[in-house]
């Protein structure tokens, strides 16, 4: 008779925590934080965060095209500027400025620059899509960089802030931590709709798509209709991002409208780690702290993006899987 | 009848055939970068996204190269030489791991060393544009215009440069080389053909087009470090209109929306004409995906 | 040493008496120990072993799906053993890249043929003597005999490959191998959807490439054809090597072969 090992006899066993609720307990701790973090940062930091997060929206809108359907995109500065410019749109022809008007306006721009490109994209292989993604970036971009009665052409346009105007029940300008508060309120929503979205059927079936796109149609999915959807999907969300911009800084500039809007949105992704909707908020925020971090210590006029691309550049070579990955797999040991 | 002779003659024909000359030229150039772009993608499934820095690190180049010795020439043969270096050291540092892996790393990885190269150049030459000299200060009479003889130069220069380029590809050693590792990498190794090598040279060659393609067009606008933005769009504008992966199609593509665009900025704001190239592609994708220079549709 | 022989895979230490022309203690030109292979999680190969000696023709028997192509691709290192070795005149040359392979003198001649359709004939051949230390003398001499060999490749030299018949792109797969002036060929089903005549052909050429000296591995299921043109076979099944005789010991008819290669 051979000895049984001991644990195997012991009637506890061993205690396995299930993913659902590693996910709450994370998800709950995490929100504290960052419900508690405006009371406690100065200004700067409290500015810097909120960015981070409407960042972090960009870039998880823009992952559940690369991340869950396999469809690199460089055209999210479409949609991001167009959210942008939507809203501004709304809060300078619509007087008093109001907030969901704009957001109304934001999202009707973003949802039709996403239509145009979906209808045109995704019929294409990849990489044709990928390309047709960013000149279509391109075209949004000449057509506000040179229709200056009605986008401001070079300029861009600048507006005021509304009320933070929550029907019945609040009505008050902005604070820097209640505006904090209302873009945090908004990035949450959308990633708890995003997670949701990923982990029903439609979202299988996207990542069906992204493993093998052939296997899928040949089941009988009407792929083309699944990647409209997603596109529609991701540009909305792009374009909320772009509408807390234009609330959060008052302006709106052809410049995000540049397809190196998209490049960083891409960049973001990859870093944090393709796939994962947490990741790319996580990359965002190493990007915008990195950069800080390199013109403090190293002047404003340093090229931060060098390092910077360097790091993106090593990281798609060795650590596909982002900081999130690498971080997975190290917590797994 | 009476209304179209009066159209006719309300064309400005002076006009028309200036631009078709600026066209053709234009056009050369662009065929020259796209050619590289679309070989490189044609052979190695690589879409370059650093294409255009390498243009713009050639007029760079080629800036320090004149401003060292004055001669054009040995501007257009170094930047082109030392960028090929540049080009297969890129190839082997950031390309060669991801052979094998999902397709869609290789535009990342490019599109990152494209934002490097970009701040590079930003940091090591400042922001202030760059100017190289004409080679031909002669020019002629065409209508009322000076037209500088150095631009029809370009033009040729590019043909040249594409023509030989294509008979080394039909009859040179490495010509078959490249042209069966496209065919068949598995079996172009089983015939001992050193398949990372071809990989290695044809990005080369594709760094030095775009290069010699940035010292040429140099003159005719300065050099700055954006210069290869505006070009890599419009070559992939080109190289998906004119069919990826096909040679002639490019070109093709490229005269043809050169030409185009320089019609329409008889009417409209340059800035504005390159909505022309748009509407091409738009087309392109809507009705002939595969290329619009392509023979058959497949 | 009888021809029932069921003998467990990779117990080939008698290869040395089987065949009395190959010397027992010379090195054989290709040696495959006990090789393990994978596509993805699926074990293809379970310890193959096998030797070819120089100038011999071996012939592979077996089955479809039982390894023998798999085989092949182990030694041209198109695909990398997982465990054992692989060995070149008693160099170990395990996954070594394809045309490093090549150029150390192993040709591989695939089972679809894969000629480059798009070159014509003239030059799928350069691909194969344009490398080198090749004069143009030689050059001229290697066209020479492959167009003496196949004759029909001479007219049809600037034509392009796709635009062959089946069977002369058979011929043309070979020349281009005979190009490389290799020390032994790896021959994937070659007579595989031929016709009678040009099976006869191939077997001529295999019979005239054994006379100059040039090894040959072939993978075969054409079992009367593989027993008459080389010296020794293995029969595979399932991924190892099951049998291991003289092909003079054994004919087409005999129970071995019905086992491992009927229906």
């Amino acid at each position: 008779m051979t000895s049984v090992p001991l644990d195997k006899v012991s009637p506890l066993g061993k205690m396995r925590l299930s993913h659902t609720t590693v996910f709450w307990i994370g998800f709950c701790a995490v929100m504290a934080l960052l419900i508690a973090a405006p009371l406690v940062l100065p200004e700067f930091w409290r500015r810097f965060l909120t960015e981070i997060l409407i960042w972090g929206l960009l870039a998880m809108s823009s992952d559940l095209l690369i991340g869950y359907t396999g469809m690199i995109s460089f055209g999210h500065s479409a949609f991001f500027g167009l959210g942008m410019y939507g809203a501004a749109g709304a809060l300078i022809a619509f007087g008093p400025p109001n907030l969901w008007l704009a957001m109304l306006f934001g999202l009707a721009g973003a949802a039709g620059a996403a239509l145009f490109v979906a209808f045109f994209s995704t019929r294409l292989r990849d990489i044709y899509f990928a390309i047709t993604t960013l000149i279509f970036s391109q075209i949004f971009y000449v057509i506000i960089f040179t229709w200056t009665p009605v986008t401001g052409g070079e300029n861009g346009l600048i507006f005021s802030r509304p009320h933070l105007w929550i029907p019945l029940l609040y009505d008050a300008r902005f604070t820097s931590t209640t505006m904090h508060w209302f873009v945090l309120a908004v990035v949450t929503g959308s990633y708890l709709v995003l997670r949701r979205v990923t982990q029903s059927p439609f979202g299988m079936v996207l990542q069906s798509i992204r493993e093998n796109e052939a296997r899928t149609r040949a089941i009988g999915y009407a792929v083309e209709r699944y990647k409209m959807v997603s596109v529609m999907l991701s540009g909305l969300f792009a374009g909320l991002a772009g509408v807390l911009y234009a609330i959060q800084n008052q302006f709106a500039a052809p410049d995000f409208v540049y397809f190196l809007t998209s490049g960083d949105t891409v960049i973001f992704n990859v870093m944090g780690g393709i796939g994962t909707l947490v990741g790319p908020i996580v990359g965002a925020g190493f990007f915008q702290l990195m950069r800080d971090l390199l013109s403090r210590m190293l002047g404003d006029q340093f090229p931060y993006l060098i390092p910077l691309g360097v790091i993106f550049i090593v990281m798609i070579i060795f650590l596909p899987q982002g900081i999130l990955g690498f971080a997975r797999r190290w917590l797994n040991k | 009848m009476d209304a179209v002779s009066h159209f006719i003659h309300a064309l400005p024909l002076d006009l028309l055939i200036i631009q078709t000359v600026n066209g053709i030229v234009a056009g050369m150039i662009l065929a020259l970068v796209a050619s590289g772009l679309t070989l490189i993608f044609g052979i190695m499934d690589v879409v370059n996204f650093a294409h255009g820095e390498l243009f713009m690190l050639g007029a760079y180049i080629g800036v320090i190269i004149v401003a060292a010795t004055g001669s054009f020439w040995l501007a257009l043969i170094g930047a082109a030489l030392i960028v090929a270096l540049i080009g297969a050291a890129l190839q082997i540092a950031t390309l060669r791991p991801l052979i094998g892996r999902d397709p869609l790393n290789t535009i990342l990885a490019t599109f990152g060393v494209s934002l490097v190269l970009q701040n590079l150049v930003l940091w090591w030459f400042g922001p202030t544009a760059r100017r190289i000299p004409e080679p031909l200060g002669a020019s002629f009479t065409l209508f009322y215009l000076q037209y500088p003889w150095y631009r029809i130069l370009i033009a040729a220069l590019s043909a040249v440069i594409i023509g030989s380029f294509w008979l080394f590809l039909k009859y040179g050693k490495f010509g078959i080389w490249i042209r069966a590792t496209a065919q068949d990498r598995v079996m172009a190794q089983a015939m001992g053909i050193p398949v990372p090598l071809v990989y290695t040279g044809v990005f080369a060659i594709g760094a030095a087009m775009a290069a010699a393609s940035g010292v040429l067009f140099a003159p005719l606008v300065g050099v700055s470090h954006t210069m290869g933005l505006d070009w890599v769009l419009k070559a992939f504008i080109v190289v998906v209109v004119g069919g990826m992966g096909n040679l002639g199609g490019s070109i093709a593509a490229a005269i043809f929306i050169s030409l185009l665009e320089s019609y329409a900025t008889i009417w409209v704001d340059p800035s504005q004409a390159v909505i022309v190239s748009f509407v091409v592609l738009i087309l392109t994708l809507l009705f002939r995906p595969t290329g619009l220079f392509v023979a058959t549709p497949k | 040493m009888s021809a029932l022989d069921f003998r467990a895979p990779a117990e080939n230490s008698t290869i040395a008496q089987i065949d009395s022309k190959t010397a027992d203690s010379a090195e054989p030109l290709i040696r495959v120990e006990d090789i393990h292979t994978y596509y993805g999680k699926s074990h293809i190969l379970h310890g193959v072993s096998l030797t070819v000696a120089p100038g011999e023709v071996v012939g592979l028997l077996g089955r479809n799906g039982v390894g023998k192509s798999t085989t092949l691709k182990s030694i041209m290192g198109l695909v990398r053993p997982s465990h054992g070795t692989v060995m070149l005149n008693g160099n170990a040359v395990t996954g070594l890249p394809p045309h490093k392979l090549a150029r150390m003198g192993i040709a591989y001649v695939p089972e679809d043929r894969r000629i480059f359709r798009l070159l014509t004939v003239m030059e799928n051949l350069r691909t194969g003597f344009d490398r080198q230390g090749v004069t143009e003398d030689k050059r001229q001499a290697l066209l020479d005999k492959v167009f003496k060999f196949f004759p029909v490749l001479a007219e049809r030299r600037n034509q392009a490959g796709g635009t062959l018949s089946g069977g002369e792109q058979q011929m043309l797969a070979i020349a281009r191998a005979m190009m490389l002036e290799p020390k032994i060929i790896l021959l994937d089903e070659p007579t595989e959807g031929l016709m009678p005549r040009m099976v006869s052909q191939i077997h001529t050429i295999i019979d005239t490439l054994h006379a100059e000296g040039t090894a040959i591995l072939l993978v075969e299921q054409n079992v009367p054809l593989t027993l008459a043109a080389s010296q020794r076979i293995y029969i595979m099944e399932k991924g190892s090597v099951r049998h291991h005789c003289a092909s003079r010991d054994i004919d087409a008819n005999h129970p071995i072969v019905k086992q491992y290669m009927g229906v």
